[in-house]
């Protein structure tokens, strides 16, 4: 199976969907011409012109409130934010526009609109850069948000995305666009709502999503040389959520750590932290424990801001000492 | 560039208006129905604002008592394609599309049989059918839905525009002008309409806008054509709205239009001021000359076409009409506690279909 970058996978699945269905529009600052601030359309232009791969102004509210308008008449606009952090000028539209009219209409409207884009920190570009807001989105009844940690799974939940009748949120992140992962040549399709084992173990369960599963698989490979034997829960998917693998896991290892680059208040893991007490209080031998950014904004300085992020050392730290609780 | 000028009303206004084609093929049947409808919307609200007193409709009622002309005159010129959206002043225009004044009225007393099953309320009234996407409730939050709208009908390669009404507070709001901006960027063929009744809220436009001439004059920043006209007529409404609606799809471009009317009551019916940020004397000065019922029902009178008794009956099915749709509406039942979770998500909606897996909904 070839190695492609996420980049990559992001691409063959927006270039599939924009051959596959006529009412798939690509839009955003820089993605046409430029070819993408992260060349992620990279050759998109070139291959479907002008009509459909769209530069857009510096204008998020406008650019994606007209996204919004497009498809309830039917189109499928994806829409690149540059950065998630810049939803926060467009707020009005991406939550009171396209998460409550099909419910103010009564069910007369859908919203198969598709907004992506880098939602991470750890890039030495300060707080206003650097936010996450997985969490914002999935508190909002009506909208959906995915949060892919690899290559195979964001082609595979991008498609789904665009081709989903309500509107999907793809939260990607700048430092996992260069990295590769096997990614198989013939179409597929990841449904939203489907977390995903990417380690088995039996000593403790790690839930965790985007690259913060990056960062809990390599903890757990260390941790693997002392015998302790970790499994990863990637939820893929915030809303839908696939707590039915992340349950039957803590009945498996009846241990929890939760591995977030949320802040902690709020934050995707204290909604998955409520549902496992709620619905596998009995099989728990320890407290949930989190890894989550530290609860500041973003730090610039590079090396603090290594720290402020859940990190190897910090994971690898909260497994033992949820372990050691349970054996002292 | 070409830009219109500011135009006053004046008869000579009127009189070539309804010179014009649009108007002068009128046959008399359609130009009673334009008065009928004018009729219909007032009464409707009027009875709406009377539940409103009883307690039966909670929430805001913004009504749009005063500016008739407007709402009428513009969607009577649009065609088949042509599509249009509003902010949350919208039960003239529901009720002109052809939405019933039942769903509307129960919409509002927030009962099952509403046109959004009693989940969107006054300011939310949607009509896809019938080429109306709202109803909505955030100041200017529709405008680059509306431009999304044209956006799609030029793309999909369809002989429409788009009509995106706006209140002259909404013309502050930067995703307004971010709309504005990409409209003229992209040539879309949106018609922006500013319904300027004079006050944002309550506070007048001279002290929160900053023009010179009119509140369209800022299109010339976008190198977008504009005219702000008199609107109290629903002839001149028409005329213009038709003669830019024709501009707009010929040659796919987009147009910013003001149209100056008054709105006889508050901001909203809570607003309990109406009569405190501008004097009795203004609201009755408007009435007595420039009341869009009143103008028109005195035009049919002149050109023959309508006698009192044919206005008494179009008032009294009114007010019937109205008056059965509070029955209707005082007489459905509210919606189920289960129905609180539908209408929110599409795959929800038809689980047949339903590609997605896990949770869609989070109980407690």
């Amino acid at each position: 199976m070839p190695e492609i970058t996420y980049r990559e996978a992001i691409k063959q699945a927006l270039s599939e969907e924009l051959e596959r269905d006529e009412q798939v529009v690509v839009m955003g600052e820089e993605v046409a011409q430029y070819n993408g601030a992260y060349k992620v359309t990279e050759g998109l232009f070139d291959k479907f012109g002008g009509k459909r791969i769209i530069d857009t102004p510096i204008s998020e509210a406008g650019f994606i409130g007209m996204g919004i308008g497009a498809s309830m008449l039917g189109m499928r606009p994806v829409m690149e934010l540059m950065f998630w952090s810049f939803s926060y000028v467009a707020f009005d539209q991406i939550v009171n526009n396209a998460a409550m009219v099909r419910y103010m209409s009564g069910g007369l409207i859908n919203v198969p609109i598709v907004i992506r884009g880098p939602a991470n920190g750890g890039t030495n570009v300060g707080a206003t850069h650097s936010h996450t807001p997985e969490n914002f989105i999935a508190y909002t009844p009506g909208l959906k948000v995915v949060c892919p940690s690899n290559a195979y799974d964001a082609k595979g939940l991008l498609k789904s995305a665009i081709r989903d009748n309500d509107p999907v949120y793809v939260m990607e992140n700048t430092l996992l666009y260069g990295q590769k992962w096997e990614v198989p040549e013939e179409e597929y399709l990841i449904p939203l709502g489907k977390a995903d084992v990417k380690r088995e173990g039996s000593d403790l369960t790690i839930v965790s999503h985007g690259r913060s599963v990056i960062t809990s698989l390599e903890a757990a490979e260390n941790l693997a040389k002392d015998g302790i034997d970790v499994e990863v829960v990637d939820l893929r998917s915030i809303r839908p959520l696939d707590i039915d693998t992340v349950l039957e896991s803590v009945r498996k290892t009846n241990r929890v750590l939760l591995v977030d680059e949320n802040k902690p208040f709020c934050a995707t893991s204290s909604q998955i932290s409520h549902m496992i007490q709620l619905e596998a209080f009995d099989y728990l031998d320890a407290p949930i424990q989190r890894v989550t950014s530290i609860d500041a904004p973003a730090i610039y300085s590079d090396p603090l801001e290594k720290e402020q992020l859940p990190n190897v050392a910090r994971v690898e730290k909260a497994v033992r000492s949820i372990l050691d609780q349970v054996s002292a | 560039m070409a830009t219109k000028k500011t135009t006053r009303s004046s008869s000579g206004l009127v009189e070539k208006a309804a010179k014009a084609k649009i108007n002068s093929s009128l046959s008399n049947e359609e130009k009673i129905k334009l008065l009928e409808d004018m009729i219909r919307v007032r009464r409707f609200e009027e009875r709406s604002l009377r539940s409103y007193q009883q307690g039966k409709i909670g929430g805001f009622l913004h009504l749009y008592i005063g500016q008739e002309s407007v709402a009428t005159g513009s969607l009577s010129v649009l065609g088949e394609n042509d599509h249009f959206i509003t902010a949350y002043r919208d039960h003239a225009h529901a009720l002109l599309c052809g939405m019933g004044m039942n769903e509307c009225m129960a919409e509002m007393y927030g009962k099952a049989t509403g046109c959004s099953r009693g989940k969107g309320g006054s300011m939310h009234f949607f009509a896809p059918d019938k080429n109306y996407w709202g109803g909505h409730g955030i100041v200017a939050g529709q405008t680059p839905l509306g431009l999304g709208l044209a956006y799609a009908l030029k793309y999909q390669e369809i002989d429409g525009c788009a009509i995106c009404y706006l209140g002259d507070g909404a013309v502050n709001q930067g995703v307004f002008h971010e709309s504005l901006n990409i409209a003229a960027l992209w040539d879309i063929p949106v018609i922006f309409i500013i319904e300027n009744n004079g006050y944002s809220m309550g506070t007048s436009e001279a002290r929160s806008s900053k023009f010179e001439d009119s509140l369209a004059k800022r299109a010339e920043g976008y190198d977008m054509k504009w005219e702000s006209v008199e609107a109290h007529h629903v002839y001149v409404v028409r005329e213009v709205t038709d003669r830019w609606v024709r501009y707009a799809k010929e040659n796919s471009k987009p147009v910013l239009l003001e149209m100056k009317t008054y709105r006889y009551r508050g901001h909203s019916v809570a607003d309990a001021n109406s009569e405190k940020y501008r004097t009795k004397e203004e609201i009755q000065r408007y009435q007595e000359t420039m009341d869009p019922i009143n103008v028109f029902r005195k035009t049919l009178t002149d050109e023959g076409i309508i006698d009192d008794e044919k206005v008494k009956e179009i008032e009294k099915n009114a007010k019937e009409e109205a008056n059965a749709a509070a029955k209707f509406a005082d007489e459905s039942d509210f919606p189920t506690v289960e129905s609180i979770t539908e209408d929110v998500y599409w795959e929800a909606d038809n689980p047949d279909e339903r590609k997605s897996e896990g949770r869609l909904f989070f109980h407690s």
